[in-house]
C-alpha cells in the first residue's frame, strides 16, 4: 500500500511537473475560467503547490491518517481523517463521496458476480461433460461472443432491446438506482440489466475456464479411482472433479471481484450508475486531481484485499496448500 | 437435468414478462394531447393544461457549478433555480418575446429609482416565507447579496461573476466586504429601513438595475442556515418546491414546499408534485430516454447528440415532430486582435471579413439547425436593439467576396496577404473546426493562419501582451451568451475596450467612441432610446471590423412525451423548466 501511495502520488504530482505544468497552471484548474494570473499565484501558494515534493507527499499521506485543514476562502475547511484528498473544484472532501458510492459499485459487482459464477461455472461443467454436443457448441460460441464484445456495445444493445420504452421491458432505464435498504425489489429491478451485461462478459470467460479445467481433471487418475470406488457420478463430478478444477477459478474470481469493487468503469458509465467507476471517469474529465487520486487509492485497496482473500481461500479449496 | 434447465428459463421469462407488465407506464400524454409538430414549443405553448400532480424527470450528463442561487452562473441553473428560489424580479414565464419582459417576483413591483438615479428601492410582498415558515425579510435578501459578492471569493461563481455587475455599480466600501470577509460589518450600499424594504445605493446611475434584481443572488438566504460553499447541500427554499434530498454529483429531488403561498406568487403555477433531477447520465442515454418517454428534459438544453440528431432531422421519423429548434442569446464568433500588426489597420481587418467563408463557419458548428444561423453582426436576434444588417456581403453563396477582400488588402498595404496566428480552445472540436475553416478560406487571398490550441481552462487569462506578441496572435475564437437579454447584458462585457486585458472576454473591440456610447446607454433611463444606442454600438463594432461574426447559436431539442405547458423561454433559450408540467393521464 505504501508503494501504491507513492506511485499514485508520483503520477499525479511529478508527471504533470515533468510535462511542463507549473504550480500556477495547476492552480488555474481550481480558480475558474475568468481568473487573473495574479490569482493563480495566490491560489497555488494557498494550496501548497510550491512546497518541495517530499513535503507535499507527507502532507497528503498524513491527511489520510489524521485529517487536514484546507485554507479555502471562507476561513478553513476541515477534511477529517481518513482524508483522501479535498476536491477544490467541488469544495468537498473526497472520502464521504467514496463511501456514498461504494454501495452502488458493490451492488453491481456482487450481483453480477453471483450471476456469472452460477451461469459460467455450471455452463462450463455441463459443456465439459457433454463435450461436442450441441449445448457445448452453442454455449462456447456464445461465450466467445461474450468475451469479445465490449461492454459499451452489449450495454447499449440491452438498453435498446430491453429498456427504452419497450413493451417487454424488464428493467428500469439507465441511470436508475435505488438503495437496497430502501426497496430491495426496486434495487434488483434497476440493476438487472447492468448485472446481466457485466455478468455476460465474465460468465463467458468462466465458462471457458471451467470447461477446460473440467476436461483436464475428468481424465485424471483420481477420478477413475473415485468411479472405481463406486461413487455416484454426481459425487464424482461435484466433489472430486469440480473441486480440483476450482482452484484457478477462485484465483481469477477474487481478482475480478476486487477489480470491480474498485469501480466497474465501463458498465457504470454505460448505465450511468453513480458508482466508483463513474466517479473516477467524471473526475478525470474534470481534471479533478484529488478525486482521481482518492478513488485510485481506494480501488487499489480492494485489489490488495482481494489478493489476500484469494491466498487464504487457496488453503480452503486446495488441501495441498495448507501449511503443516 | 435438461428438463430442469428448461423450466428455470421458462420461470425466468414469465417473471420478466410479469415485471414488464408492472413497469409499462402510459406514455401517450393524455386524451386531449395536441398533435405534435416541429417547433410546436417555439414562440407558443405546446399543450396547455392545468392538470396538477405527477413527477417531472430531468437529467444532465455533467454536473453544473452549484444549486446555490448565489453561486451559480449557468443559464440552465438560473432557469431551474426559480423552482426553489425567488429573486426580487424575474422574467415573465411566457413564450416568445413576452418572456423577455421583467416582472416582480419576491418584490411587489419593479424597482423604484430615485430622481438622481442613485438609489433603487424594492418592497417585498406581504406573507412570503421560507420553507420552515419563517417570514422572509429584506435583511435576508441583503444577506444573500452580500454573501454572493463576498471578497473572500467563497462563492466562486458569485464574486466577480454573477455579482460582477453589482460590484461595479454598488457603492461598496474599499477593501473587504461580505459576511465571511468582514463579519459584523454593516455595509451602507444596501439598506433595509424596515423588514419589507430594501434599498440599493449606487455610485453611478444604472438604468437597467431591474436586470440585476433578477439575478438569482437576490433570492433570500437565512443567515442562520448559511455555511458558505456548503450551503448548496441544504438550500433553504423560498419558492414552491424544496429539496427533499441532495446527493452531490448524483442528483436531487424537489418536493412541494408547504410554506409557499400561491397568493404571494402570480408567476408560478407549481403544477407538478415532484421533480427528480439526475446528474452524470450519459448524454446518448438521456436522448434515448427522452425519446422513449422515460425522461422529460435534458437540463443542459444545448441540443441532442449526433446519434439522435440524425433521427430527429429525418422528416419521416416520428421524433421529428417532437423536436424544437430554439435559438439562444448566444453567438459563436472570432475576435480580431488589433494589437497585432497588420491588424491595427482597419482595412486588413475588413479584408478578413470579406474573405472568410461564412458557410464554413456554420458547418463547423453543425449546420443551420444544430449549429445556428449565419451571423453578420455582434448582436443576436433575441436581444432588443437587434436590427439585421450586413456590412460585408459575402456573395450569393455566402462563401466570401474575394475581389473586395483583395481591394481591402491593397488599401492596407498588404496586397499579397500576411501571416498571423489564430488561437482556439483545443478541447472544443467545433472551435478547432472553425480555425481550420478560417485557415482554408483566408488562404485564398494570401492571409495565412497558424493554428494555436489552448485549453479552455485559463484561455482568456492567457491573452497577455507578451503572449499575443510572442505567438503573433491576430485571431482568437470566442463565444458569448447574454447574462441577461438587453444590450448591456449581451455586449457590455465584450465590446468595452476598457476591459481588455488578461481574463476579459473582450479580446479586440477597441474603440473609444463605443466606450462613450456604453456610458451613455447606462445613464439613459428611457428604454427605447437605450435600445437605439445598443443598435448603434452593434453597427460601430462591425464598421471597425473588430469581430468575425460566426453563428447565432441554435439547438435541436427533444420535447417530452409526458409533459404539458412546454415552451422555449427566450431569456434562457431553453424550455421553461418552471412552467412545464405533467400531462394529464389518459
Amino acid at each position: 500500500m505504501v508503494v501504491v501511495s507513492m506511485i499514485t502520488f508520483a503520477i499525479f504530482f511529478l508527471v504533470p511537473r515533468l510535462a511542463g505544468q507549473t504550480p500556477e497552471l495547476m492552480a488555474a484548474r481550481y480558480v475558474g475560467p475568468r481568473a487573473r494570473s495574479d490569482q493563480y499565484h495566490e491560489v497555488a501558494e494557498r494550496l501548497g503547490f510550491f512546497d518541495p515534493i517530499h513535503v507535499q507527499y507527507w502532507h497528503w499521506l498524513k491527511a489520510i491518517f489524521v485529517g487536514m485543514e484546507f485554507n479555502y476562502g471562507n476561513g478553513v475547511e476541515h477534511c477529517p481523517a481518513p482524508c483522501f484528498g479535498y476536491s477544490y473544484l467541488r469544495s468537498t472532501p473526497v472520502w464521504p463521496d467514496l463511501l456514498e458510492r461504494v454501495p452502488v459499485t458493490a451492488s453491481l459487482a456482487i450481483g453480477a458476480a453471483v450471476i456469472w459464477v452460477l451461469f459460467g461455472v455450471s455452463t462450463g461443467v455441463i459443456s465439459a461433460l457433454r463435450r461436442g454436443s450441441i449445448f457445448d457448441r452453442v454455449s462456447m460460441g456464445t461465450a466467445l461472443a461474450g468475451v469479445s464484445l465490449p461492454i459499451f456495445f452489449t450495454g447499449l444493445m440491452t438498453l435498446v432491446i430491453f429498456s427504452y420504452g419497450h413493451p417487454f421491458r424488464i428493467t428500469a432505464p439507465g441511470s436508475s438506482y435505488t438503495p437496497f435498504t430502501e426497496n430491495p425489489a426496486e434495487w434488483a429491478y434497476d440493476l438487472i440489466l447492468p448485472w446481466i451485461t457485466l455478468a455476460f462478459l465474465f460468465a463467458a470467460a468462466y465458462a471457458r475456464l471451467t470447461r477446460a479445467g473440467m476436461l483436464e481433471t475428468m481424465h485424471e487418475d483420481f477420478i477413475r479411482t473415485a468411479r472405481a470406488k463406486g461413487l455416484a457420478e454426481r459425487a464424482v463430478v461435484l466433489k472430486h472433479g469440480l473441486r480440483a478444477a476450482l482452484t484457478p477459478i477462485v484465483t481469477i474470481f477474487g481478482l475480478d471481484l476486487g477489480l470491480l469493487l474498485g469501480g466497474a468503469v465501463l458498465t457504470e458509465s454505460t448505465f450511468s450508475l453513480p458508482g466508483l467507476g463513474k466517479y473516477a471517469v467524471d473526475a478525470v474529465m474534470r481534471q479533478d486531481f484529488p478525486q482521481v487520486m482518492g478513488v485510485t487509492m481506494f480501488a487499489t485497496f480492494f485489489i490488495v484485499v482481494a489478493n489476500l482473500v484469494v491466498d487464504i481461500l487457496y488453503a480452503v479449496v486446495d488441501p495441498r496448500v495448507r501449511v503443516g | 437435468m435438461r428438463k430442469k434447465t428448461v423450466s428455470t428459463v421458462a420461470t425466468a421469462t414469465v417473471l420478466a414478462m410479469a415485471m414488464s407488465a408492472c413497469s409499462s407506464t402510459p406514455n401517450n400524454g393524455g386524451t386531449n394531447a395536441p398533435t405534435p409538430e416541429f417547433n410546436a414549443a417555439v414562440g407558443k405553448i405546446y399543450y396547455e393544461s392545468d392538470y396538477k400532480g405527477g413527477t417531472l424527470k430531468f437529467a444532465i450528463s455533467e454536473d453544473w457549478d452549484s444549486v446555490d442561487p448565489g453561486d451559480t452562473y449557468y443559464g440552465l441553473s438560473w432557469n431551474l433555480v426559480r423552482l426553489y428560489a425567488r429573486s426580487l424580479v424575474m422574467y415573465r414565464p411566457a413564450p416568445g418575446p413576452a418572456g423577455l419582459e421583467l416582472v416582480p417576483d419576491l418584490a411587489e413591483s419593479l424597482g423604484e429609482v430615485s430622481d438622481d438615479g442613485l438609489t433603487w428601492t424594492y418592497r417585498l410582498r406581504e406573507g412570503v416565507k421560507f420553507e420552515d415558515g419563517t417570514p422572509i425579510t429584506s435583511k435576508d435578501v441583503k444577506y444573500a447579496v452580500m454573501r454572493a459578492i463576498d471578497t473572500t471569493g467563497t462563492l466562486q461563481n458569485g464574486v466577480g461573476i454573477q455579482g460582477g455587475y453589482l460590484q461595479a455599480i454598488l457603492d461598496l466600501p474599499d477593501g473587504d466586504y461580505g459576511p465571511y470577509a468582514a463579519p459584523g460589518q454593516d455595509v451602507s450600499a444596501i439598506t433595509t429601513p424596515d423588514d419589507r424594504t430594501i434599498v440599493f445605493h449606487l455610485k453611478q446611475p444604472f438604468s437597467g438595475f431591474d436586470y440585476i434584481a433578477m439575478l438569482p443572488l437576490t433570492a433570500p438566504v437565512p443567515e442562520s442556515a448559511d455555511d458558505g460553499v456548503n450551503y448548496k447541500t441544504h438550500v433553504v427554499s423560498s419558492g414552491p418546491y424544496k429539496f427533499e434530498s441532495y446527493n452531490a454529483g448524483v442528483g436531487f429531488t424537489l418536493v412541494r414546499n408547504e410554506n409557499w403561498d400561491p397568493a404571494t406568487d402570480p408567476n408560478r403555477k407549481a403544477l407538478p408534485d415532484r421533480y427528480e433531477i439526475r446528474l452524470g447520465v450519459a448524454a446518448d442515454d438521456i436522448d434515448n430516454q427522452i425519446a422513449s418517454g422515460d425522461l422529460d428534459v435534458d437540463l443542459a438544453g444545448t441540443g441532442v447528440q449526433s446519434a439522435m440528431l440524425a433521427q430527429v432531422l429525418d422528416e419521416n421519423n416520428p421524433l421529428h415532430a417532437r423536436a424544437d429548434n430554439p435559438g439562444s442569446a448566444r453567438q459563436w464568433y472570432t475576435s480580431i486582435i488589433g494589437r497585432t500588426a497588420p491588424l491595427d489597420n482597419v482595412h486588413c481587418r475588413r479584408a478578413i471579413l470579406y474573405a472568410y467563408d461564412r458557410t464554413g463557419y456554420q458547418t463547423a458548428y453543425g449546420g443551420p439547425l444544430a449549429g445556428g444561423d449565419i451571423s453578420t453582426q455582434a448582436l443576436v436576434p433575441p436581444i432588443p436593439g437587434y436590427q439585421k444588417f450586413d456590412l460585408y456581403p459575402a456573395g450569393p453563396d455566402n462563401t466570401g467576396d474575394l475581389d473586395k477582400a483583395r481591394q481591402e488588402l491593397a488599401e492596407c498595404g498588404h496586397p499579397n496577404g500576411f501571416d498571423i496566428t489564430i488561437a482556439y480552445r483545443s478541447d472544443r472540436p467545433k472551435e478547432q473546426a472553425v480555425a481550420e475553416s478560417l485557415q482554408q478560406s483566408l488562404a485564398r487571398v494570401g492571409i495565412n493562419l497558424t493554428l494555436l490550441g489552448h485549453p479552455t481552462s485559463g484561455y482568456f487569462s492567457s491573452f497577455t501582451d507578451e503572449f499575443i506578441r510572442e505567438h503573433n496572435i491576430g485571431l482568437a475564437t470566442n463565444g458569448w451568451a447574454a447574462d441577461w437579454n438587453d444590450g448591456y447584458g449581451f455586449l457590455g462585457a465584450i465590446v468595452d475596450s476598457r476591459l481588455i486585458g488578461p481574463g476579459s472576454s473582450n479580446l479586440g473591440v477597441n474603440d473609444p467612441s463605443i466606450d462613450a456610447l456604453i456610458d451613455q446607454a447606462l445613464l439613459e433611463p428611457d428604454l427605447d432610446k437605450r435600445t437605439a444606442i445598443w443598435s448603434e454600438i452593434d453597427r460601430k463594432v462591425m464598421e471597425g471590423a473588430f469581430i468575425v461574426p460566426g453563428v447565432w447559436s441554435k439547438a435541436v431539442t427533444l420535447r417530452s412525451k409526458n409533459a404539458a405547458n412546454v415552451f422555449v423561454h427566450e431569456a434562457f433559450g431553453q424550455y421553461d423548466y418552471m412552467a412545464m408540467s405533467v400531462a394529464p393521464p389518459a
